[in-house]
C-alpha cells in the first residue's frame, strides 16, 4: 500500500493552470522530495493534499483510501507561510492545535507535555510565543506539526529560518519519524537537503510533473558515464574515450574528466589508464540533484 | 461543528483573559456614573456658591419692576453717562439703560457689560421685559391678574397605545430608543472591528495556513465571529448590571434626586398647592418606566444585536481576510460604514420623531439598517407583521452576508502581498473551491 497516490490532479485558475494532470506515487516510510522552481505548483498540490483547496479533476488516495475529511488527523502539515498565535502561551498553543487535529483535550495536553519534555524545553510551557526567539518558535511549530502522530508529514521548506544546530535537531527528528514508519513529503529548494535525506523525488515544473523516481533511479537516468581521474603525468587517450577536460593540479599531477563512449565498463577504463599513467584517484562523476534540477528546469524553459 | 466550538472557546478565552477586556468591562460602567456624578456634584456646588450678579439700571420709562432670580437689579442714581462708566469700577456685571419707551415700541434698551454676555444672559433679561410688557398690555386691555392666572393651564397628554391600554410617555420611549440605538451602533462597530483585526492578525502572523489544514476556512471564520459574539454578550450583561447598580448607588450617595424630580420640587416651592399633583406625576413617570415591557425590549435588543453583529461581522471578516494590514482595510470600510451611519443618523432624523412613518418602518425592515432602526422604534410598539418581517429578513440577511464573506474569506486568507480591489474580491467570490 502506498502512502499517497495522486492521479491526474488538475487545478485551474482564471488566468493560469496551477497543476496540469499531475500523477504521483509516494511509497510508505520514505522521505519524498517534492521539487520544483517557485510557482511551479508545489504549494497548490500540497494544499490539495491538505484539503485546503479542491482539485478541479483527478483524485488522491491516502493509505489506500480516497482522501476525505477524516484524513485531516492523518496528515501533519508545516506550511512555508507559517506562524503561531503570538499572544498564546506555548502550552495553550500546542494543546489547541492538537485539539483542532482531532485529539481530545487530555490527549492533547499529554502529548504536548511529552514533546516539550523531549525537546528539553519544559520551562517554556507558560511562556508566550511573542517572548520566544525565532529558533524557539520554530521548534514549537515543528512540535505542533507532528504531535498528533500523523502518518503523513508534509514539510514545506522546513529549514528556512533555522540555525544549523536546530536544523540538525529537526533533521534527526525527521529521520526518527521515518524509522517509526511515517512518510514524509519534503518540499524544498535546498538541493543538499534532498541529496542527504530524500529517498524518492518528483520534480514539478510549470504545473507539470517532469520527473519522478527513487533518488538512485533518477541518478541512474542522468548519469553520463563520465569519470574524474587524478593522475601523475599527462597522457593521450585511446579514441574510444573522450577527454572532456584536463586540469593541471600541480607539477605533473593532473585531473581529467573522461567520458566513456560505447559499452566500456569502468574497469576497462581503469585498465587502459594504468597502462598510460599512474592513477591516484578514480571516481564516477554522478550528477548532483542540483545539476539534474537545473538541467531539467532550464531545458523546460527553452522549449 | 465540534471544531467551530473549539475555536469559539479559544476566541472567547483569548479575549476574556486579556487585561484590556477586564479594564474595559469594569472601568466603562464605573467611569460613566463617575462622570455623571462628578458633573452633577460640580453643578450643585457651583449653584450653591454662585453670587448673584449685580446690574445697575436707569429706567426712564418707569414701566419695569426689574426682578430676576439670576440678577440683582440696583437702580442707579445719576446720569446715563455716569452709569456707563460706574459699573466698571465697582465690579458689577453691567449697566442697563431703559430709555423712555412706550409699551408698544420697546426700542433702545441697552445693556453695557465688561465681557460679552452669553445668549443665556441676554435671553433671561429679554424674557423678563417681554413678560412684564405682556402683563402690562393685558392690564391695559382690562384683563386682570386673576383672569390672567386662570388662563395659564398645564396640559399633559396621557397616551394609551396598544391593546393592553398601558399608559406610556413618549419622552421615555424616545430615550430608550435612542439609548438602545446608540448602544447597538457602538457594539456592532467595536466587535466588528475586532473580528477584522483578529483575522488580519492571523494573516500577518501566518498562523492561518496551519489552522486551515485542520479546519475548513468557513469553520475558522464562523468560530471567530461566534466567539466574539459571546464575548460581546458577556460584556453587555456585565455592563448593564454594573451600570444600573452603580448609577443608582452613586446618585443615592450624593443625595441627588433624578433631574425630573428636582425640577418638580422647584415648581412646587412656588406653588405649594401643585406639589401633590407634581409628585404624583413623577411617581407616575417612574411607574410607566418600570411597567415598560422590559423582557420584550431586552430580548429584541439581544436578537437585533446578534443579527446585526452577524450581518456586519461577516462583512468585517471578509475585509480582514482580503488585506494585509489595518491601513489597507480602510478602503473597504466605506461601504460597511455607510449603511451603519445612515441608520444611526436616521435614528435621530426620522425614527425617534416619527416612529411609525414610512421611512422609519422601511428602515426597520431592511436588514442592513434594521438593527439600529428597530431598536429606535421598539418601545413605541411595532406591529407584529413588521417585527416578523424584519426578523426574517435580518436572518436571511446575515445568512447571505456570511455566505458571501465565506467565499471571499477562503481565498483571501491564503493570499499575501496581492493588491486587492473590488474586482479582485469579485474574482475571489466567483472562484470555485
Amino acid at each position: 500500500m502506498e502512502a499517497l497516490i495522486a492521479n491526474n490532479v488538475t487545478k485551474r485558475y482564471t488566468n493560469h493552470t496551477a497543476l496540469d494532470s499531475v500523477s504521483l506515487t509516494i511509497p510508505q516510510k520514505t522521505i519524498f522530495g517534492l521539487l520544483g522552481p517557485n510557482g511551479a505548483g508545489k504549494t497548490t498540490l500540497i494544499r490539495i493534499i491538505n484539503q485546503i483547496i479542491n482539485a478541479d479533476s483527478g483524485d488522491i488516495s491516502i493509505f489506500g483510501e480516497k482522501l476525505q475529511n477524516k484524513h485531516i488527523g492523518t496528515i501533519g502539515y508545516l506550511p512555508e507561510e507559517r506562524g503561531l498565535y503570538k499572544k498564546l502561551k506555548v502550552g495553550e498553543q500546542l494543546t489547541y492545535f492538537a485539539q483542532l487535529k482531532g485529539l481530545s483535550k487530555k490527549e492533547a495536553v499529554d502529548k504536548s507535555k511529552a514533546w516539550i519534555k523531549k525537546f528539553e524545553i519544559t520551562d517554556w510551557w507558560n511562556k508566550k510565543v511573542e517572548d520566544l526567539s525565532k529558533g524557539m518558535a520554530q521548534k514549537i511549530q515543528f512540535i505542533s506539526t507532528v504531535m498528533h502522530e500523523p502518518r503523513l508529514i508534509i514539510l514545506d521548506e522546513p529549514f528556512s529560518g533555522f540555525d544549523p544546530v536546530n536544523a540538525q535537531l529537526i533533521t534527526n527528528e525527521i529521520l526518527e519519524l521515518k524509522e517509526k514508519g511515517c512518510t514524509i513529503i519534503f518540499s524544498t529548494h535546498r538541493m543538499e537537503t534532498v541529496e542527504d535525506l530524500c529517498d524518492h523525488i518528483a520534480l514539478i515544473n510549470k504545473s507539470k510533473k517532469i520527473l519522478e523516481g527513487s533518488k538512485k533511479q533518477v541518478k541512474e537516468m542522468y548519469r553520463t558515464s563520465t569519470f574524474s581521474v587524478e593522475h601523475k603525468g599527462a597522457f593521450s587517450l585511446p579514441a574510444k574515450y573522450e577527454l572532456i577536460e584536463q586540469k593541471n593540479l600541480e607539477d605533473i599531477y593532473f585531473r581529467s574528466l573522461i567520458k566513456v563512449n560505447g559499452n566500456e565498463s569502468p574497469n576497462q577504463l581503469i585498465r587502459d589508464l594504468t597502462d598510460i599513467t599512474e592513477v591516484h584517484n578514480f571516481i564516477e562523476k554522478v550528477p548532483t540533484m542540483s545539476e539534474i534540477f537545473i538541467t531539467l528546469v532550464k531545458g523546460g524553459s527553452d522549449e | 461543528m465540534n471544531k467551530i466550538w473549539l475555536i469559539v472557546q479559544r476566541e472567547f478565552l483569548n479575549r476574556v483573559q486579556k487585561k484590556s477586556f477586564l479594564i474595559a468591562t469594569i472601568l466603562i460602567p464605573l467611569v460613566f456614573p463617575a462622570i455623571i456624578g462628578l458633573l452633577v456634584f460640580i453643578g450643585k456646588e457651583q449653584d450653591k456658591n454662585k453670587r448673584k450678579e449685580v446690574i445697575q439700571y436707569i429706567d426712564e420709562s418707569k414701566l419695569f419692576k426689574p426682578d430676576s432670580s439670576k440678577y440683582i437689579f440696583k437702580e442707579f442714581h445719576g446720569s446715563v453717562n455716569e452709569g456707563k462708566t460706574a459699573y466698571k469700577s465697582n465690579g458689577d456685571f453691567g449697566f442697563l439703560y431703559i430709555p423712555a419707551i412706550s409699551p408698544s415700541k420697546p426700542k433702545g434698551i441697552t445693556l453695557y457689560t465688561k465681557i460679552s454676555p452669553s445668549i443665556d444672559d441676554i435671553s433671561a433679561i429679554e424674557n423678563l421685559f417681554e413678560s412684564q410688557l405682556r402683563d402690562l398690555k393685558m392690564l391695559q386691555m382690562k384683563i386682570d391678574q386673576k383672569l390672567l392666572d386662570s388662563l395659564k393651564t398645564d396640559v399633559n397628554i396621557i397616551t394609551i397605545s396598544g391593546e393592553e391600554e398601558k399608559s406610556s410617555n413618549s419622552m421615555i420611549l424616545a430615550g430608550i430608543g435612542m439609548a438602545a440605538g446608540i448602544l447597538m451602533y457602538m457594539f456592532i462597530f467595536i466587535y466588528g472591528a475586532q473580528i477584522m483585526q483578529g483575522i488580519i492578525e492571523e494573516k500577518t502572523s501566518k498562523v492561518v495556513e496551519v489552522i486551515v489544514s485542520s479546519v475548513k476556512p468557513f469553520q475558522l471564520m464562523m468560530g471567530k465571529i461566534l466567539g466574539l459574539a459571546s464575548v460581546g454578550l458577556l460584556q453587555f450583561l456585565i455592563w448593564i448590571i454594573l451600570m444600573v447598580t452603580l448609577t443608582v448607588g452613586v446618585l443615592g450617595a450624593l443625595g441627588i434626586d433624578p433631574p425630573q424630580q428636582q425640577a418638580m420640587q422647584q415648581i412646587s416651592a412656588e406653588a405649594a398647592a401643585q406639589q401633590a399633583a407634581a409628585t404624583s406625576e413623577m411617581s407616575k413617570n417612574m411607574e410607566q418606566f418600570m411597567s415598560l415591557p422590559w423582557v420584550y425590549i431586552g430580548s429584541c435588543f439581544i436578537f437585533y444585536f446578534l443579527g446585526g453583529y452577524l450581518l456586519y461581522g461577516a462583512l468585517f471578516a471578509a475585509v480582514g481576510s482580503a488585506v494585509d494590514s489595518p491601513a489597507e482595510a480602510q478602503q473597504f470600510m466605506f461601504p460597511i460604514t455607510i449603511p451603519m451611519l445612515i441608520s444611526y443618523m436616521s435614528l435621530f432624523m426620522f425614527i425617534l420623531k416619527d416612529p411609525h412613518g414610512p421611512i422609519s418602518v422601511w428602515l426597520s425592515i431592511i436588514p442592513i439598517t434594521s438593527p439600529i432602526a428597530m431598536m429606535g422604534r421598539i418601545g413605541f410598539g411595532v406591529p407584529l407583521w413588521q417585527l416578523g418581517l424584519s426578523i426574517l429578513l435580518l436572518i436571511g440577511g446575515f445568512i447571505f452576508t456570511t455566505w458571501v464573506a465565506g467565499r471571499i474569506y477562503r481565498v483571501g486568507i491564503l493570499m499575501h502581498g496581492t493588491r486587492v480591489n473590488y474586482k479582485v474580491l469579485m474574482k475571489w467570490f466567483m472562484m470555485k473551491n
